[in-house]
């Protein structure tokens, strides 16, 4: 163990890992322009950016998934270059990926330790010392998950803390991590911190990539902005402010993020009665008016996606009355729900919304094929492609052109293309779960007057997010749910980030404080 | 892709065997890919939609054995087909229930379904083939209109008329887009079931129609008729460009997966080939497709 340098000699700083002019190019885009990226020993290091800015192609280079068409990368001083993924976890850089990794049949232990069991005999696995291995890293993580649990059966938080302690298994010298947080629970954020606070006191070095500037600014010791492919600049957190740090992400002033409120909500448009379904949503009732946005907060399982889902009658409720424009509707499938024009923009966009082959046209007509049919039953190609076309321009989806497919867009374009869908059945209410998902600043704002714009139209819509800073901008009411209940209700004016966690976790959560 | 390959191929051939071209020829291979197209329309809907049906070949056999059974019993002709067209969709929807309401997986289903089918077809005969038909039931598979035999012109009608409807119809539109993604079709508001389930029936209705096609043609209904269709038809689609993952694939290409297959084996024979190479050249035209499928796609992603 070398001696570990003074904070205050700023050029004998230990570097770990020196990027010099990478350049990646791709067919028709220069994803990455003569980067340079520095990183030091023992540093949490955020990379920051818009989707497409280049931050998944440099952590793929660094994780040996793509090679640089020029530059080099110093790790340790020495240059080094990966044939492939497992050199580099060899050289010691760690990736933890967004897409999960695990094999659902194999028990958590097998998974974190995927061909580096230990064994004994020749080729026997040693279950004793698998299971006691795992336990000591669940030990650091504070988790009580069975070692020998198979991970088929674990949440999707659980699932991904088992992906991070895979990468963490490896002991690496530099620990990436790619929107880790997507999909944790805010207690299993808080236990991530804590876990990256221990790593960088025992000297790893991590790139932290994350759309959440609050996480940015309470987690990383630096942060190096990204856009458009070349390197903006690289600063400490705490001489950069949070509005300065959007502005170079965007290149340009985001003036108003969220638009402005509508300025006198109409009539009743939809309400529910007791509606309950199995344990996941308990007696619950509230109501939209027209042109009103009301946003839905609360932990991850706290039923919002169920309520969300019930309306929408992907999963109808067992109990409960639902009323549009004061006419009780009965809803048990998608189907009814679409024919009473309710849209339900789903949380999860690659699994549950897009067709991700299919084209930018096919998809935005999808829940509404019935409207483009001439006679006999066939398809009106020409207004389909109108149609497809007015969505592009009035969404600003950036697309060469409709015959696009989807899964080649970046992700706050497909997202775009999600919404999209929508406005064929010329919705009366319009549910959005999750509606800026890993969507970034700039895509995240104009999706804000998307919905801003709709309900101006006099649509009723239901925001449910975890995203606090958008229930708080853009809901005209919040509600709080929690074990499938709505246990606080706040006007525009009332609604806090401390009254709305306060509300949401029963305990008080001082996560966020803790963060400063 | 494949037009090419089969114009080069037709184009070949012609030169080295004159009578490939004749119309002796042509209409030989038409007719021996008849059955195998009609089933391939349901198929594809069937890969498109994300399913597959292995069923069919012993669906050909039972309803080309029932529907003789009954004619010999003394049946009118056209109550004897409508019989044995009912068994192919009865079939089909035990298949689609299983596949989409009680939610087993269609490669499972369907292997089942095909040797209890296959089985059924054993009791039935008691392993018998049926013959002494009537002539108004066999002119079905043995008469034509203008030199061209029924079923092939058969075949070419629901060839197209399948082409058609899943390109333009919204109602076979739909299956792109539950292949496409299962659970976005769902919130989409589509009726995945229902629509599983008629794509079944659809599969084993036009496999039972082949079967009765071929029973006419052959004038008796043999306990081995279909046999090993399945795996030729789900290669013909497979060749015409569709994918096991579902959501692309048309009615056309597996005419033309279809037709490439009969080609080669049309070609084997004239060219004085040992006949046992035919199985190798398919499986041959089945990976190489498949390969130049796969590789193009990946040529497409790193743009």
């Amino acid at each position: 163990m070398r001696a570990r340098p003074s904070h205050f000699s700023g050029d004998s700083e230990d570097v770990v890992l020196d990027v010099r002019g990478i350049v990646k190019r791709f067919p028709g885009v220069c994803a990455l322009d003569a980067v340079d990226f520095e990183l030091r020993r023992g540093e949490v290091h955020a990379l920051v950016g818009e989707n497409g800015a280049g931050k998944s192609t440099l952590i793929h280079i660094l994780g040996g998934v793509y090679r640089p068409d020029s530059g080099s990368i110093l790790l340790e001083g020495k240059e080094v270059c990966f044939s492939g993924v497992v050199d580099a976890v060899h050289h010691g850089l760690g990736v933890v990926f967004q897409e999960l990794s695990l094999v659902g049949g194999l028990s958590v232990a097998e998974n974190v330790f995927a061909n580096r069991q230990p064994v004994k005999f020749g080729d026997m696995i040693d279950r004793r010392r698998l299971y006691e291995e795992t336990s000591r890293i669940l030990g650091l993580f504070e988790l009580s998950i069975d070692p020998s649990r198979q991970v088929r059966y674990l949440s999707a938080d659980e699932r991904q803390v088992v992906e991070i302690l895979k990468a963490i298994s490896h002991e690496p010298k530099v620990l990436i991590f790619d929107e880790p947080t997507s999909s944790l629970a805010a207690s299993h954020v808080k236990r991530l911190f804590n876990i990256i606070r221990k790593l960088k006191a025992q000297g790893c070095s991590v790139i932290y990539i994350s759309h959440h500037l609050r996480e940015v600014f309470g987690l990383a010791d630096r942060v190096t902005v990204l856009r458009d492919g070349r390197h903006v600049e690289t600063c400490a957190v705490s001489e950069v402010s949070e509005d300065e740090l959007v502005r170079k992400m965007v290149g340009r002033e985001v003036v108003d993020m969220y638009g402005g409120r509508t300025a006198s909500v109409g009539q009743e448009c939809f309400r529910v009665e007791g509606v309950s379904r199995k344990r996941q949503v308990k007696d619950v009732s509230f109501s939209v008016g027209c042109g009103e946005i009301v946003g839905i907060a609360g932990l991850s399982g706290a039923g919002r996606t169920s309520l969300g889902r019930g309306i929408f009658g992907a999963d109808p409720f067992d109990e409960g009355e639902m009323f549009l424009n004061g006419r009780q509707v009965r809803i048990g499938n998608c189907r009814q729900a679409i024919e009473n024009r309710i849209g339900y923009l789903t949380e999860d966009r690659n699994e549950q919304g897009l067709f991700g082959w299919m084209t930018i046209r096919e998809n935005c007509v999808a829940p509404s094929l019935g409207c483009f049919v001439k006679r006999f039953g066939l398809m009106d190609e020409q207004a389909i492609t109108d149609f497809a076309e007015v969505n592009r321009f009035k969404l600003n989806i950036v697309a060469p052109s409709v015959h696009r497919r989807v899964e080649k867009l970046s992700g706050g374009n497909q997202q775009k293309v999600l919404l999209s869908m929508w406005m064929g059945i010329k919705p009366q209410l319009l549910i959005v779960d999750e509606p800026t998902r890993g969507v970034d600043v700039g895509a995240k704002s104009e999706i804000y007057h998307l919905l801003r714009g709709l309900a101006g139209q006099g649509v009723g819509i239901i925001m449910i997010s975890s995203d606090l800073l958008e229930i708080l901008g853009l809901s005209d009411r919040v509600l709080v749910m929690r074990g499938g209940r709505i246990v606080g209700e706040f006007g525009r004016d009332e609604a806090t980030e401390e009254n709305v966690i306060a509300c949401a976790s029963d305990v008080l959560l001082r996560q966020d404080v803790e963060l400063k | 892709m494949i037009l090419y390959i089969i114009v080069l191929g037709v184009v070949a051939m012609s030169y080295a065997v004159p009578q490939f071209m004749s119309r002796q020829n042509i209409s030989a291979i038409l007719l021996s890919m008849s059955d195998q197209s009609i089933i391939a329309i349901g198929m594809t809907i069937l890969l498109i939609s994300g399913g597959f049906d292995l069923s069919v070949g012993s669906t050909v056999g039972l309803s080309g054995a029932v529907t003789a059974i009954w004619l010999t019993s003394g049946m009118p002709v056209a109550a004897a087909i409508m019989m044995g067209l009912a068994v192919g969709a009865l079939i089909g929807l035990v298949n689609g229930l299983l596949i989409a309401e009680v939610g087993i997986n269609p490669f499972v289903t369907t292997l089942g379904m095909m040797i209890l089918v296959r089985g059924m077809h054993m009791v039935v005969t008691s392993g018998q083939n049926i013959s002494g038909l009537t002539k108004s039931f066999t002119a079905l598979g043995q008469s034509s209109v203008m030199g061209i035999q029924y079923p092939i012109i058969i075949s070419l009608i629901l060839v197209f008329a399948g082409d058609f409807a899943l390109r333009r119809s919204r109602f076979f539109r739909q299956n792109y887009y539950i292949g496409g993604n299962e659970k976005a079709a769902i919130l989409s508001g589509i009726n995945v079931k229902r629509l599983k389930i008629f794509n079944y029936m659809l599969t084993g209705f036009l496999a039972a129609l082949a079967g009765i096609i071929i029973t006419a043609r052959l004038g008796s209904a043999s306990t081995t008729a279909g046999k090993g269709l399945e795996l030729r038809v789900i290669s013909a689609v497979i060749i015409g460009g569709a994918s096991l993952r579902g959501g692309v694939g048309t009615v056309a290409g597996a005419f033309l997966g279809a037709s490439l297959m009969s080609i080669i084996i049309s070609s084997i024979n004239l060219l004085g080939i040992d006949i046992y190479w035919i199985d190798f050249a398919i499986g041959a035209a089945l990976l190489v497709a498949v390969i130049i499928d796969t590789i193009s796609k990946k040529g497409n992603e790193l743009r």
